[in-house]
């Protein structure tokens, strides 16, 4: 076996991170979460796992959520990521992180900011899903506290209240 | 995980010509699978050279009676895809069952078939199927591309660019998932053509993904569940690990077999739940 030195290299990219559009100097392999974790000190988005199947590193991409443990910060060169700090704020939450206090969805809170990321994907594609389909969805997420049931009705929850709100607004013709 | 050159190509040529110049380069597509195997350091690549910018790789389309589905076409895409529901709907089922969605988001149909893991579902639909791989340098029948244990016919700096699914009568995909990652335990896909019933089982064997021959025949002479022989696999060719034993897998697959004859009769599901482990398509 002959053992070779790979040079790491650098490369700049540009990224929408919560809105605000950055460039920013990484090596070829960074992970995405590890960019968003150290780079930006965007500490919500977590790490529960090396396999790829926990889900507590889940952000959105380009309107997909999508494993940022899985994928090279170099593949998000050009594209729009969102994590848990671009969704709502401490002084208003978002109707998902409403409904999970609301619900008690959340013990420990370590798979929270995934799942959350997760379930906005949904009810932003199926906005009135049923419980089997928020369960299937919730498939990557893995939390080892809740037992689910809790976090499957808050998932439920928001998307009643999106769906009000939404129709609230288009009454109000806003 | 080891530093690695990147280099993101806007053509097949380009990827191609990097591939072959830079020594221990691999193709990335959707790394659901590559950068967990550089993050254990099962793989380190001197370089990887990213398909994901080139656009022409991407996407569905129905010509001559074969539906052809791009190499970086993720599993989201073609399980949402009309074209693909309309066509072949056993098809975009199997894709809509591989993992979670963050794994259907980002992984892809050639980065599946070119990894060739043996509980993996795609390879089971292609040769289920009689499908064609089509790389920059050939065309290669799913008979002769899978050839083994996580091995297949694509040679150094080859790249897949798209698959041709002919379009059977009927077909139907089922498997016993994984618990956990949803791979399968065992997985069955069966279609019926107007000269030919093909059965792919997928998740069993030692070998990776192979045809039931025995079922093909009985099915070819009369297409219905009871015809189908038990243990038709010898049990040495059989995977037995931490999920399964040799026995059960031949046990399932004669269960799932059936389960897809019926749902190619168009018999209602009697096991559509997804989280009770089995699902049929
Ligand atoms: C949690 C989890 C659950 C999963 N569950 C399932 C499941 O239920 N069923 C299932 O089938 N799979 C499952 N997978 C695997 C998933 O489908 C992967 O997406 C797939 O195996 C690899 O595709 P990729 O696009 O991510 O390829 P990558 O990981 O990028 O590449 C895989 C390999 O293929 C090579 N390659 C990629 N594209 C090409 C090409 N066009 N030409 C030549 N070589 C190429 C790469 O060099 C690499 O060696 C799961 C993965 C994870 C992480
Ligand atoms: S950290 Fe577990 S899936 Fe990303
Ligand atoms: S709340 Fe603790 S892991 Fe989910």
């Amino acid at each position: 076996m002959t053992t070779k030195a790979v040079e790491g290299e650098r490369h700049t990219i540009q990224v929408t991170v919560n809105g605000k559009r950055q460039a920013a100097e990484v090596d070829s392999h960074t992970l995405l979460v590890e960019f968003l974790r150290e780079s930006f000190r965007l500490t919500g988005t977590h790490v529960g796992c090396d396999t790829s199947q926990c889900g507590a590193c889940v952000v959105e991409f380009e309107g997909n959520s999508v494993k940022s443990c899985t994928m090279l910060a170099v593949q998000a060169d050009g594209g729009r990521i969102t994590t848990i700090e671009g969704v709502g704020s401490r002084e208003a939450l978002h109707p998902m992180q409403e409904a999970f206090t609301e619900c008690h969805a959340l013990q420990c809170g370590y798979c929270t900011p995934g799942m959350v990321m997760s379930a906005c994907d949904l009810v932003r594609k199926n906005p009135s899903p049923s419980e089997a389909e928020i369960r299937d969805w919730l498939d990557g997420n893995l939390c080892r506290c809740t037992g689910y049931n809790n976090i499957v009705r808050a998932v439920s929850e928001a998307a009643q209240a999106l769906a009000s709100g939404a129709q609230a607004g288009v009454k109000s013709g806003a | 995980m080891k530093p690695f050159q990147y280099r993101l190509a806007k053509s097949v040529p380009e990827a191609v010509a990097a591939l072959a110049q830079i020594a221990e380069a691999r193709p990335l597509a959707g790394g659901m699978t590559l950068i967990p195997a550089l993050k254990h350091g099962l793989a380190a690549p001197a370089a990887l050279v990213d398909l994901g910018g080139i656009a022409s790789l991407r996407g569905v389309s129905f010509e001559n009676g074969e539906l052809v589905v791009g190499a970086m076409t993720t599993h989201a895409a073609v399980a949402g895809s009309p074209i693909v529901n309309e066509r072949l709907p056993a098809l975009g089922r199997l894709a809509g069952g591989i993992g979670d969605p963050q794994v259907r988001h980002r992984g892809t149909l050639g980065g599946s078939v070119a990894n060739n893991d043996p509980a993996a579902d795609y390879p089971a639909g292609c040769l289920g199927l009689g499908a064609t791989i089509v790389t920059n340098l050939r065309t290669v029948s799913a008979d002769e591309f899978f050839t083994g244990f996580f091995s297949t016919a694509l040679a150094p700096a080859e790249v897949i660019t798209s698959i041709r699914f002919p379009v059977p009568m009927r077909a139907a995909y089922v498997k016993f998932a994984n618990q956990a990652s949803r791979y399968a335990t065992v997985g069955v896909f069966i279609s019926q053509s107007a000269n030919a019933v093909r059965v792919a089982v997928t998740g069993a064997g030692r070998s990776g993904v192979f045809r039931a021959g025995e079922m093909e025949q009985a099915l070819a002479k009369d297409f219905r569940p009871e015809t189908l022989p038990a243990h038709c696999v010898a049990l040495d060719d059989l995977n037995t690990d931490l999920h399964a034993s040799a026995e059960y897998r031949s046990h399932l697959i004669n269960v799932l077999a059936r389960r897809a004859v019926e749902a190619c009769m168009g018999a209602p599901s009697r096991h559509p739940v997804r989280h009770g482990g089995a699902y049929a398509f």
